[in-house]
């Protein structure tokens, strides 16, 4: 007996100094429930092997919740070494020199196995600079499509395999559907401003803001009052005054999903990510997919739509084997095994080309599921459909809502909403610029 | 008013000394850190921080946003005390004129106090939820269409309701309490008087009560305007369109979530003057009319 014990006494001290030998790197995320657990599957694959590093993952809450999260520990000097920050924490994040370390700087330093051009642009651009360098690294990246209930356009007399390509075919299937008693409404959509204001723009080749859509420099200013943005809102204003669209919220729209789930509204815009989802809850009806619809009288539409999601930030301030071990961990992650477990079981994009040979096989299966890809791929990205990159973005997509929402209640009309939009949006980038000088 | 002489001049120190270092690490300090953040400006890391005087000050007295939400706060704080007191004084007075199970009411009437606000928060917010929620279900029955996340009237009754019925338990027993300190010698004599009970309750409880009331006023304006942060974060976020967003709220959204650090910090600031002028104000008062 005691023999044993002093056997596995000898093992338990043998395993902490190897633990103690490994070099830990802690991983701050914000993927709960089920992401979260595909997460740390995926790093304890990384974990396991090689006996160099150890990966520590940590949910800590949502995505506003992680960065500030990391930003306040950073101020405290216990920073993580990645930190994953959504995309719209971008420009906060880049601006911050001396508080991160670029993954391009970082993976050249380190000698690591990687080549920028294997990456999609569609996807990585979002995260690099104007000379086309990654700053970081892609993890969840999703774009807006069309959900549509088949079984409704069935009843309403529809051609239930055609989506509609144009905002007026989706304006006349809608009347089509409601005339017909096949639902009371005609589409709802999840993130007016993720979806039907800056991917609009993408979409229509229509800038979002001065200095390629801020990518340039933080002097970059919003210009999402232009013509094709005032009309669009009108027409969303205009539909919902007829109830041929639904509101369903600030911010992700949280109440869209059931008006579409309980089939009150046929057509529903929201994330790619969102496709498991939708077919756990489409019970009772048959779910279609189709690119996000185009206004065909916009010259260069549709061009190509834009990612939302979030991705992977290195910290600086920590011990060189650190960043090693992270390089490692940012090989292991691009690998098409990996990047192609992660996006057929998570419905995110993925970020190289390899990984997207990989999923043909699994788009093949799962009709719809490469819709996004499609979808972003459609054409070579431009100075307007890149992306967008602005500081105090969180609070700007606030603004979008508010203003969204005086549109509806009719206080404002669309031009006057995204004059608003534009010039309380510029004052908070102004602050952003100053407090960054 | 007692008091003790203590020979020894370090004992009294030493005694306070635990109470003096809570108050000096989670009030003194933080209050002075916030009151140094107010005059700079600061990017979310804290690389780069410059000294810029009032100017922090400045841009919220021409925020319309800023205005807007002193505006909320007032609105909201009045209209959660009028609720919270009414019904609380309602309740007390009903309570208070019931011969047997007193106590099992006031019990039962102590119970929401317990919850917390968070908590009350996402109660009202279940009940009240456009699409799965009771009451909007039999709204509609009536041919009003309750949507809280569109319309601001909506939005700020459901935290007005949330917020006030957490606090009428507190103020019911503040009120029982008053109520059974009306000397009822007095009531009878007016009763003999001729005096009915609604003038009974009008000329002699109301007058009575007055230090109690004066008391909780302060304490519920208080509460309406910091308290219920966690009502607010549970159900509206300050929406829509900034129609729910109270001062205090606002400091922790342009400060945690827009990592605008000088702004929240200067926000902060004109809380804490606040909180003085009504701490102040209720010493003033309430030390002079009430013998505890």
């Amino acid at each position: 007996m005691n023999k044993l014990f002093a056997a596995s006494g000898v093992a338990l001290i043998a395993s902490l100094s190897a633990a103690n030998a490994q070099t830990e790197i802690q991983w701050w995320h914000a993927m709960g429930g089920e992401l979260g657990a595909k997460l740390e599957e995926i790093t304890k694959g990384f974990n396991d092997s090689q006996q160099e590093y150890r990966v520590v993952p940590s949910y800590k809450g949502t995505y506003p919740e992680t960065m500030t999260a990391a930003i306040a520990a950073f101020r405290a000097q216990q920073q993580p070494a990645i930190v994953q920050v959504f995309e719209v924490g971008t420009g906060t994040m880049m601006a911050a020199q001396g508080a991160i370390v670029p993954v391009h700087q970082l993976m050249q330093e380190q000698g690591a196995n990687f080549d920028p051009q294997a990456y999609l642009p569609a996807v990585v651009g979002y995260y690099t600079d104007t000379d086309g360098n990654m700053l970081s690294l892609p993890f969840n990246s999703s774009t807006p499509i069309v959900y549509y209930n088949k079984t409704v356009f069935e009843k309403a007399g529809l051609d239930p395999n055609t989506p509609p390509k144009t905002w007026a075919e989706l304006e006349e299937f809608s009347t089509k559907i409601r005339d017909s008693g096949a639902a009371t409404c005609g589409f709802t959509t999840q993130w007016i401003s993720w979806i039907q204001t800056e991917n609009l723009s993408a979409w229509h080749n229509q800038p979002i803001g001065t200095e390629q859509n801020g990518f340039g420099g933080t002097s970059a200013r919003l210009t999402l009052n232009g013509p094709v943005q005032v009309k669009h809102w009108e027409n969303l204003k205009r539909l919902s005054d007829e109830g041929i669209f639904k509101y369903g919220g600030p911010v992700g729209g949280d109440n869209a999903a059931p008006m579409f789930y309980s089939q009150e509204c046929a057509m529903y815009m929201a994330s790619s990510a969102s496709r498991a989802g939708v077919i756990a809850n489409a019970k009772d009806f048959e779910v279609g997919y189709g690119m996000l619809p185009y206004y065909d009288d916009v010259e260069g539409a549709p061009q190509n739509s834009i990612i939302g999601g979030a991705s992977l930030w290195v910290l600086a301030g920590k011990p060189d084997e650190e960043y090693a071990g992270v390089a490692k961990f940012f090989e292991y992650l691009s690998t098409p095994e990996v990047q192609a477990d992660w996006a057929s079981f998570s419905g995110y994009l993925p970020i190289t080309q390899a990984a997207m040979d990989q999923l043909s096989g699994f788009y093949g299966e799962n009709p719809g599921a490469d819709t996004g890809i499609k979808q972003i791929t459609l054409n070579e990205p431009t100075e307007n459909s890149k992306g967008l990159r602005f500081g105090n973005y969180v609070q700007i997509r606030g603004i979008i809502d508010e203003e969204f929402e005086q549109l509806l209640s009719g206080s404002k009309d669309a031009q006057g909403a995204l004059d608003a939009v534009v010039e309380r949006g510029n004052a908070l980038i102004a602050e952003f610029e100053t407090q960054n000088q | 008013m007692k008091r003790t002489l203590f020979r020894n001049q370090l004992l009294p120190w030493l005694l306070l000394a635990p109470q003096l270092a809570i108050t000096f690490i989670f009030f003194l300090w933080p209050a002075a850190q916030a009151v140094r953040q107010s005059f700079l400006r600061q990017d979310a890391f804290g690389i780069n921080t410059t000294f810029v005087g009032l100017s922090n000050f400045k841009a919220l007295w021409n925020s319309p946003e800023y205005l807007n939400s002193l505006q909320v706060t007032a609105i909201f704080a009045v209209l959660v005390t009028v609720l919270s007191m009414g019904f609380a004084l309602l309740l007390a007075v009903a309570v208070d004129r019931m011969i047997r199970s007193t106590s099992v009411y006031t019990t039962l009437l102590v119970w929401p106090y317990a919850v917390a606000p968070a908590v009350a928060g996402i109660l009202w917010w279940f009940i009240f939820n456009p699409t799965i929620g009771v009451m909007p279900y039999f709204l509609d029955v009536i041919g009003y269409d309750w949507n809280h996340i569109s319309s601001k009237s909506d939005a700020m009754t459901l935290v007005v309701i949330a917020s006030a019925w957490k606090q009428i338990s507190y103020n019911f027993l503040f009120f029982v309490a008053g109520l059974q300190s009306v000397p009822a010698s007095l009531r009878e004599a007016a009763a003999i008087d001729g005096a009915g009970p609604v003038r009974r309750f009008f000329d002699i409880t109301v007058p009575l009560l007055s230090p109690t009331t004066f008391f909780l006023l302060v304490v519920n304006i208080v509460y309406a305007m910091f308290d219920t942060f966690g009502v607010i974060d549970a159900t509206t976020e300050g929406g829509p369109a900034q129609a729910t967003n109270i001062l205090v709220y606002k400091v922790y959204f342009d400060g945690f979530v827009g990592q605008n650090m000088g702004s929240s910090a200067a926000q902060s600031v004109i809380l804490m003057l606040i909180v003085i002028a009504l701490t102040v104000v209720q010493f003033r008062y309430v030390e002079k009319k009430v013998a505890y």
